[in-house]
């Protein structure tokens, strides 16, 4: 099906008038029918075994809107127009971005019925570069999580390699719908690795950019200094085409970069040859601390997430890569503590100004005084994972805390940067180009198996957070499959803006393993 | 009797008058306009939109800085502060707070001589300087909470003095001071009672000449130089009262009642929020070059104080002229160039300002810089006056002409033929008219009443429409009297 070819593929055949947008349309909007099931909403009532093999990603479908964008890019190539760089890609929406007219629902509640008046700026450049936007996908709600079963729209999404398993989260949605051949690309987002590790465990591609290389306008802020909007698609190329489509400097987010964009197709293929990829030790095991004693304890990787990434970098070796073993990284075990208070202090803030009085939820109960108001709709409105942000926030802010909580964590902050820096650094003699690193500990864990227990969710991400912490840009891509069947992925992490080659070595990767599995790299 | 001095330190709000708000493009001055009209998702807190910094704002905030003589950070940041309210669509303001732009600095408020003492200069401290946003506006109406958001935004200043001021009088004059120069410079209207320029004032009570400080009140919601002086004063009696009668100060935010011109208390300072500040994650730190630190000195203008100062020792003018000339910047702009044009006896130019120009610029509410009538024609129309070619109430009448017209006072005199009449047979020909058509006061003057003269001269004066030379008429008048 058109469906399942990759979004580059379709847009050469479009530009070639071999498919029309309209067709393309039309089977993606056939392969949800079939596959995705009922949409997530707020009252979902009882989850049925029908439910349980469907994959769920959508919130909001927009066929009619997509089906004007795909007459409007016809229309142009009818006319002998460029119908743009992303022309007739079928892509969703993670349902935290503002696209004009259509709900933006943040999956909570208090934001169910919010129509914003202005799209993101991403999904603009996107809409721009002629893609169909097929609708808004599922998330944890305001991206609170690793699952994507906190959603308040339920059925939460499901991983199409295994509906009894979670897409990952809190891009859950948007992983699944792009593993599904709902949508060829997908735009995410990934404050603590809410692309990556979705991307990981639905087997498709998913990048972080750099902090500020593409607009958060228009994104519902979680965690603003760590919020990144990035791709999820099947393929490098089409990553690496979409990034190229929405990065660049946007004036109604001052914290976007003013760096010009660098061609990320141009040198897609150029290979690995010559350049220094690492290995970390502190990536092939969990540190935390022990509950009971604040001890840390430091847990190996299951085998064969470690050999899969040791099976990349004997592929990168044969590709000329010179394998930098032992990078250290000592800092990468404060990455989630730190990233629990700091995105909770951001969270609690970026909260208060869901009231239930301007716009959103609103207790249907009368109230008479407005501070009940505001409690009761608030009360109404969150559900549980806000909520605690919100109590674990608002501590660690409070006046007699923040030195010893918020300021601390920003000092780790800085200490976390550092460790990139120095790898990074041209003047260290063993300086790296790249780090190859696993993306998740685990391959996707059951459905509800760990929902609840955040401080395990939180550590899924210790592997991922780090680069959200120091701004860098990191990439997952597929490796494989697990022995449970489930898809395992890899990461790639760079220095500040280096997507280009990031996509370049992950290009590499996907086309020398195209074929057949390779070797592992024997650590010397 | 233990003689007590008031310590009191000023927080003002400035409303700078830049065009647009501070994060948006929404207009910034909201006066008159319908509720709700001047505002965007931005300044309305919708989800998913980001704050980007008006730059202008940082541009006069800096001028204010560079005036108040304040140590410039190159550095400064934006943080949250984060509390509920009905009129903050954000649930926090965004505001500078332990990195503002600029700290320190100082004004100098000359305090006019009263029964109490004799004039002096009060240095007044200022312990920083900030940029913030301001928040809406919330109106009780029965018992709806009515909420307007086109305040939202609008870019302020905050300054806080250091405690320096020592009675209620400082007080009023340090605002009045600072009010003329916020406009001086050009970074605010101003105005306290469109709320352009906000203050509280925090006072605490001590025996005079200790140098302890005591528990303060802060005193809220005034906004008229004249209010502040009378709630300080009101608030130093309480204190007072209370201390003598063995009472401890609290530290209670005290609300002026402008009606009733009563202090309120609205609440003990011990309850005070919790704001959990932190960085402002939506905005880049302000980053200022000394390029732009050094523009902005270049572009400060003299400050009143000092041009008050250089009028008194260049022109020789009296302290009471050069203060009021150099009340506005205009004003003492047209002073000086009127000044320089005419060439000598500033003190001429002087009276002409505070007689003619000031109360034509009262009459027609306009300032020194609407005015169609140029420095250099008022120049020239004490020049004519002087040279005699217009006497002294034509040359008050020709302002107005060049005012309402454009035209230079000697197309005026030209065109509607104002030029005095010097010419002795046309003056002798009224003088006689004037004599044949009263008999009875040339008998009454021959018979001795000779002060009758100044009414003969009035008389030809009048039917000369004023362009008759006064001292020529009285000595043909004296003549064919004799
Ligand atoms: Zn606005």
């Amino acid at each position: 099906m058109l469906c399942d070819l990759p979004a580059h593929e379709l847009t050469r055949l479009l530009k070639a008038r071999q498919v029309s947008a309209l067709e393309i349309l039309e089977d993606s909007l056939k392969r949800i029918d079939q596959v995705d099931g009922r949409p997530g909403t707020l009252t979902p009532g009882e989850i049925t075994a029908e439910d349980q093999c469907k994959v769920h990603a959508f919130i909001t479908l927009t066929a009619e809107r997509a089906r004007a964008q795909a007459q409007a890019v016809d229309d142009k190539i009818a006319a002998g127009e460029d119908p743009g760089a992303l022309a007739g890609a079928p892509v969703t929406i993670k349902d935290i971005f503002t696209v004009a007219g259509v709900p933006s629902t943040a999956a909570s509640r208090i934001l169910a019925n919010f129509i914003a008046p202005y799209s993101a700026t991403p999904v603009v450049r996107m809409e721009q570069a002629g893609a169909l936007v097929l609708g808004k996908v599922n998330l944890d709600e305001f991206t609170y999580g690793s699952s994507t079963e906190s959603s308040a729209f339920q059925p939460s999404t499901r991983n199409p390699w295994n509906t009894e398993r979670v897409p990952g989260g809190s891009s859950g949605g948007s992983a699944a719908a792009v593993a599904a051949g709902e949508g060829a690309l997908s735009l995410g987002t990934d404050t603590a690795g809410s692309i990556r590790q979705p991307a990981a465990f639905c087997g498709v591609v998913g990048m972080k950019p750099t902090y500020g290389r593409v607009s958060r306008y228009g994104l519902i802020a979680f965690g603003s200094s760590l919020d990144c909007p990035g791709p999820l698609a099947r393929n490098v190329r089409d990553a690496a085409q979409m990034l190229q489509v929405i990065a660049g400097r946007d004036r109604r987010d001052s914290t976007s970069a003013n760096r010009p964009v660098e061609d990320y197709l141009a040198g897609l293929e150029g290979g690995v040859k010559g350049l220094r990829i690492g290995l970390s030790p502190d990536y092939f095991r969990i540190t935390f601390p022990d509950p009971a004693n604040g001890e840390y304890i430091q847990q190996p990787l299951p085998q064969e997430i470690e050999a899969a990434v040791l099976r990349a970098a004997q592929v990168y070796a044969s590709l000329g890569a010179e394998i930098v073993e032992d990078v250290p990284m000592p800092n990468t075990r404060y990455g989630i503590p730190a990233y629990f208070v700091i995105s909770r202090v951001e969270a609690a803030s970026n909260l208060h100004r869901y009231d239930g009085v301007k716009y959103g939820y609103r207790t249907p109960k009368p109230q008479t005084d407005l501070r009940q108001l505001y409690r009761a709709s608030r009360a109404e409105g969150f559900g549980r994972q806000p909520k605690l942000r919100i109590l674990m926030g608002m501590y660690v802010s409070a006046a007699q805390y923040s030195a010893q909580y918020y300021q601390r964590a920003l000092r780790v902050r800085t200490l976390i940067r550092s460790d990139f820096e120095q790898a990074f650094d041209s003047a260290n003699p063993r300086r790296i180009d790249l780090l190859l690193t696993p993306t998740t500990p685990t391959t996707a864990f059951p459905m509800g198996a760990v929902y609840g227990d955040s401080v395990l969710m939180q550590y899924a991400d210790q592997l991922t957070v780090p680069a959200n912490h120091a701004g860098t840009p990191g990439l997952s891509i597929p490796a494989g499959l697990a022995a449970d069947g489930l898809p395992l992925g890899i990461q790639l992490l760079g220095a500040d803006f280096s997507e280009a080659l990031l996509l370049r070595a992950a290009r590499a990767y996907e086309a020398a393993t195209a074929s057949q599995p390779s070797e592992g790299y024997k650590k010397k | 009797m233990t003689k007590y001095e008031a310590v009191i330190g000023l927080e003002t709000h400035i409303q700078l008058n830049t065009t647009s708000k501070i994060f948006c493009v929404c207009k910034a001055d909201s006066w008159n306009d319908p509720p709700n009209t001047n505002i965007c998702p931005v300044c309305t807190g919708l989800p998913g939109v980001l704050p980007v910094l008006n730059q202008r704002v940082v541009e006069k905030a800096l001028l204010l800085a560079v005036a108040m003589h304040a140590e410039i950070q190159p550095e400064s940041y934006f943080d949250r502060k984060n509390y509920f309210y009905p009129d903050l669509p954000k649930g926090y303001q965004i505001t500078q707070y332990d990195r503002p732009i600029a700290l320190g600095g100082w004004l100098d408020v000359p305090v006019p001589a009263s029964p109490a003492g004799g004039a002096y200069i009060r240095r007044v401290g200022i312990a920083k300087l900030h940029m913030e946003e301001d928040a809406g506006k919330t109106r009780n109406a029965g018992h709806l909470r009515q909420i307007d958001f086109n305040r939202c935004g609008v870019p302020l200043i905050e300054m806080v003095t250091n405690p320096d001021l020592r009675t209620a009088a400082e007080a009023a004059q340090y605002l009045t001071r600072l009010r003329q120069l916020l406009r001086w410079i050009g970074v605010s209207e101003a105005d306290m009672e469109k709320g352009h320029l906000r203050c509280d004032a925090n006072v605490s009570i001590r025996p005079a000449g200790s140098q302890v400080l005591n528990p303060k009140t802060e005193i809220k919601n005034v906004n008229a130089i004249d209010a502040v002086r009378e709630a300080i004063e009101k608030e130093f009696e309480r204190q007072v009262r209370e201390v003598e009668a063995g009472h401890r100060i609290e530290a209670w935010t005290l609300d002026w009642d402008e009606e009733a011109q009563v202090l309120r208390k609205m609440r003990s300072k011990e309850t005070e929020a919790d704001y959990r500040y932190f960085r402002e994650p939506d905005l880049l730190p302000v980053c200022l070059t000394q390029a732009q630190i050094d523009a902005a000195a270049q572009e400060m203008p003299e400050r009143p104080l000092d041009r008050r100062a250089r009028f008194m020792e260049t022109y020789q003018l009296p302290e009471y002229d050069a203060e009021i000339l150099t009340a506005e910047r205009q004003l003492s702009d047209f002073f000086e160039a009127a000044a320089t044009a005419y060439g000598d006896e500033p003190k001429k130019v002087s009276n002409w300002m505070m007689n003619e120009v000031l109360r034509m610029l009262n009459e027609q509410g306009l300032t020194a810089g609407e005015l169609r009538l140029q420095p250099a024609h008022l120049a020239e129309i004490i020049q004519l006056v002087d040279d005699g070619a217009v006497n002294a109430a034509t040359g008050k009448a020709l302002l107005a002409k060049v005012q309402q017209s454009g035209r230079s006072p000697a197309q005026v005199v030209a065109d509607e033929g104002l030029a005095r009449v010097s010419d002795d047979s046309a003056i002798r020909a009224v003088v006689e008219a004037v004599l044949s058509e009263s008999p009875k006061e040339v008998e009454s003057y021959r018979a001795g009443k000779v002060t009758l003269i100044g009414w003969f001269v009035g008389q030809v004066m009048r039917r000369m429409g004023g362009k008759a030379d006064p001292a020529l008429a009285r000595s043909i008048l004296e003549e064919l009297l004799r």
